[in-house]
């Protein structure tokens, strides 16, 4: 059995720069059968390991049927993602995984989504909004909510624009502070929850962002008779190991790694409400 | 388990020597700088013979006894968790070449066979919670795998405990009921031995044993029972999870704070703690990087930040984690309470916080029975 501990070597194919701070880098495991073999669910995560810094988890964003590519997004802002940002095409790191409980797309089938993210929240939901297109017809409508602090921080800005435009789909975002010739709202995100088509018995929802923010968009949910069980959030902890081994990640009882990233509202709503557990 | 037999104390040497024989190397407790820990062990007559352990909240001291034993005395600092949980141990080695290439390299696991004699129900018991965590969950750590398998565990039931040892109220002593290969009660003259597993029982086989009448069994038995009844401290259930998790905001966690050193001393004697960071040692010629797990505490800023953040920010909240997670995430996670009642946490704090006396006015009762 391999050692669980040990990472594989990947290459950045391409290094994207989305916005000043956030970067993709899009890799390719250099072993082609371990490539080929790579599977992961939308919401997963792998740790990225830097030669001689660290390593740090980071979401999937990349469509799981994208035989060719890896993709992270990261934001440049610890010591280890400051030095990721520096790799270039050619470059080499370390990569294990994926790791977690990725986004219940199965039990989405045949229900309405809304998808509540803020700013670098978003990513961990495109590899799932890519997956709902993909297959369009086996779910309802789809209504994507994300907030961003400047209108300069809203990553994918054409893929919104696109997303809007089909149909059954709903896209409203947030900027606390926009700049010229900005499409959406400007003000909280939290202002627009109001807005969304939501029909409470059809739908699962998805989270992802700051805390305070699932927690809002958690509770508008329920507010609106969206059950406990059907709001899904993405959860972010420290995490040295992603095995369940470390402690790091502990949010009361659970282990982020292993037992999420992606929770049922129901099972951590509880913990949210309490500061620094 | 009925006793295999009796050891009479001049022939206590004939169980190293059948462990070496058998290919161990023998760790046993001896005295140094002022405490009891776990060393390679050449002969019995380094045991801490005539020792008394004085365990207080903040304090530990050791005495000479007029107890012709050498294992009166109730634990040291150490449990079993270092020999088999490394406090540093490299994981990995990247090997970078002049490609820009990178090979990742495991560790090679360290297989030595080591026997501990004197291993205690409590640490039997934080072991048996280590194995669930390091092998039986979702994946296998090597290195403990490999340490683990070459382990072979002579217990000693306790009959000397410490006042700050409560592991009756936690059901996890002073008798070793499970985990161990051998385990002897310990009498002037000798050892009641009893095997608990095929390797015990091919190690007491090469033993000078005599039977062991029915009157000493009795004896020792009543020894143990004492050493129950003798406990003052206790935690007032088994299960506190929903207790802990239902007084998050409880004001008790700010007034724990303002003693709490934040130092965790706690978390590296407590045989249960599991919390370990891993970073990456550069070699300077630049061309391989160690990767290595060191033991972490939960009391540290480090170990919840988390980009550019630290979720537990304050000694209230740190100290809050602990806690719940000792006595309540453990139930979610292992099936039982993270204590097992040695009563480590409150001997080795700088400052004496003892968690029984914190779960008492947590839950708005009196700390002592």
């Amino acid at each position: 059995m391999a050692d669980p501990y040990v990472p594989l070597e990947a290459e950045v194919v391409e290094r994207v720069q989305e916005s000043p701070g956030i970067f993709t880098l899009r890799l390719r495991l250099t072993d082609p059968q371990a490539h080929a073999a790579y599977r992961f669910l939308p919401g997963q995560f792998n740790m990225l390991s830097l030669y001689g810094v660290g390593e740090v988890p980071i979401s999937i964003v990349s469509d799981p049927e994208d035989e060719q590519m890896i993709d992270h997004t990261v934001r440049a802002i610890g010591r280890v993602t400051r030095g990721l940002a520096r790799l270039q095409a050619g470059d080499r790191l370390g990569i294990r995984g994926p790791y977690g409980r990725g986004w219940p797309l199965a039990e989405a089938q045949g229900r309405d989504i809304a998808i509540i993210t803020g700013g670098l929240g978003c990513a961990p939901t495109v590899a799932a909004i890519n997956y709902v297109f993909r297959r369009r017809a086996r779910y309802g409508r789809l209504t994507l909510i994300q907030g961003v602090k400047h209108s300069d921080d809203l990553l994918w800005r054409q893929r919104y624009q696109a997303w809007a435009q089909a149909p059954d789909t709903q896209v409203l975002i947030a900027a606390d502070r926009a700049g010229p010739a900005w499409p959406w709202h400007v003000g909280g995100v939290t202002e627009l929850f109001a807005q969304a088509r939501i029909e409470a018995g059809r739908t699962l929802a998805m989270l992802c962002g700051p805390e305070g923010l699932m927690l809002a968009g958690a509770r508008h949910l329920l507010g609106r008779g969206v059950a406990a069980e059907a709001i899904w959030l993405s959860m972010e902890r420290s995490m040295h190991c992603a095995l369940g081994h470390c402690g790091h990640c502990q949010l009361g009882p659970l282990f982020v790694c292993k037992d999420g990233p992606v929770f049922r509202y129901a099972d951590i709503g509880q913990y949210l409400d309490v500061r620094g557990l | 388990m009925p006793a295999t037999g009796f050891l009479p104390r001049s022939a206590f040497d004939r169980l190293i020597g059948a462990l070496v024989q058998a290919g161990y190397r023998c760790v046993g407790p001896q005295v140094r700088d002022g405490t009891i820990i776990y060393d390679t062990l050449q002969a019995t007559r380094d045991l801490p013979y005539a020792i008394r352990d004085q365990q207080q909240p903040g304090s530990y001291r050791l005495e000479d006894s007029d107890a012709a034993r050498c294992f009166a005395w109730a634990n040291g600092p150490q449990a079993l968790k270092p020999l088999l949980f490394r406090p540093h141990e490299v994981l990995w080695q990247a090997q970078r070449h002049a490609n820009g290439s990178l090979r990742f390299l495991p560790a090679t696991a360290d297989a030595e066979r080591v026997a501990v004699i004197g291993a205690r129900a409590c640490d039997l018991a934080a072991l048996r919670l280590h194995d669930q965590h390091f092998l039986e969950s979702t994946v296998v750590d090597p290195g403990y795998q490999a340490r683990r398998a070459g382990l072979f565990l002579v217990a000693v039931h306790c009959t000397h405990p410490a006042d700050t040892c409560f592991c009756a109220s936690t059901g996890d002593g002073p008798r070793a009921t499970q985990g161990f290969d051998l385990a002897l009660s310990e009498q002037d003259d000798g050892f009641l031995v009893e095997a608990g597993s095929e390797a015990g029982e091919r190690i007491a086989a090469r033993l000078p044993l005599e039977s062991a009448s029915a009157a000493k069994s009795q004896a020792a038995d009543a020894e143990i029972d004492a050493a129950a009844r003798r406990q003052t401290r206790r935690l007032p259930s088994r299960d506190l999870r929903d207790a802990l998790f239902a007084r998050l905001e409880h004001p008790r966690w700010q007034a724990v704070a303002e003693r709490c050193l934040a130092c965790g001393n706690c978390t590296s004697v407590c045989p249960t703690c599991f919390c370990h960071r891993e970073q990456d040692e550069p070699a300077l010629n630049g061309n391989t990087s160690s990767h290595t797990r060191d033991w972490d505490s939960c009391f540290t800023q480090g170990h919840s930040y988390i980009h550019g953040l630290t979720v537990r920010a304050d000694t209230r909240t740190r100290y809050r984690q602990w806690l719940t997670h000792k006595l309540g995430g453990w139930h979610d996670q292992y099936g039982r309470s993270g204590c097992v009642g040695c009563g480590r946490c409150i001997s080795w704090c700088p400052v004496g916080i003892d968690l029984t006396e914190e779960v008492a006015a947590l839950l708005g009762e009196a700390a002592h029975g």
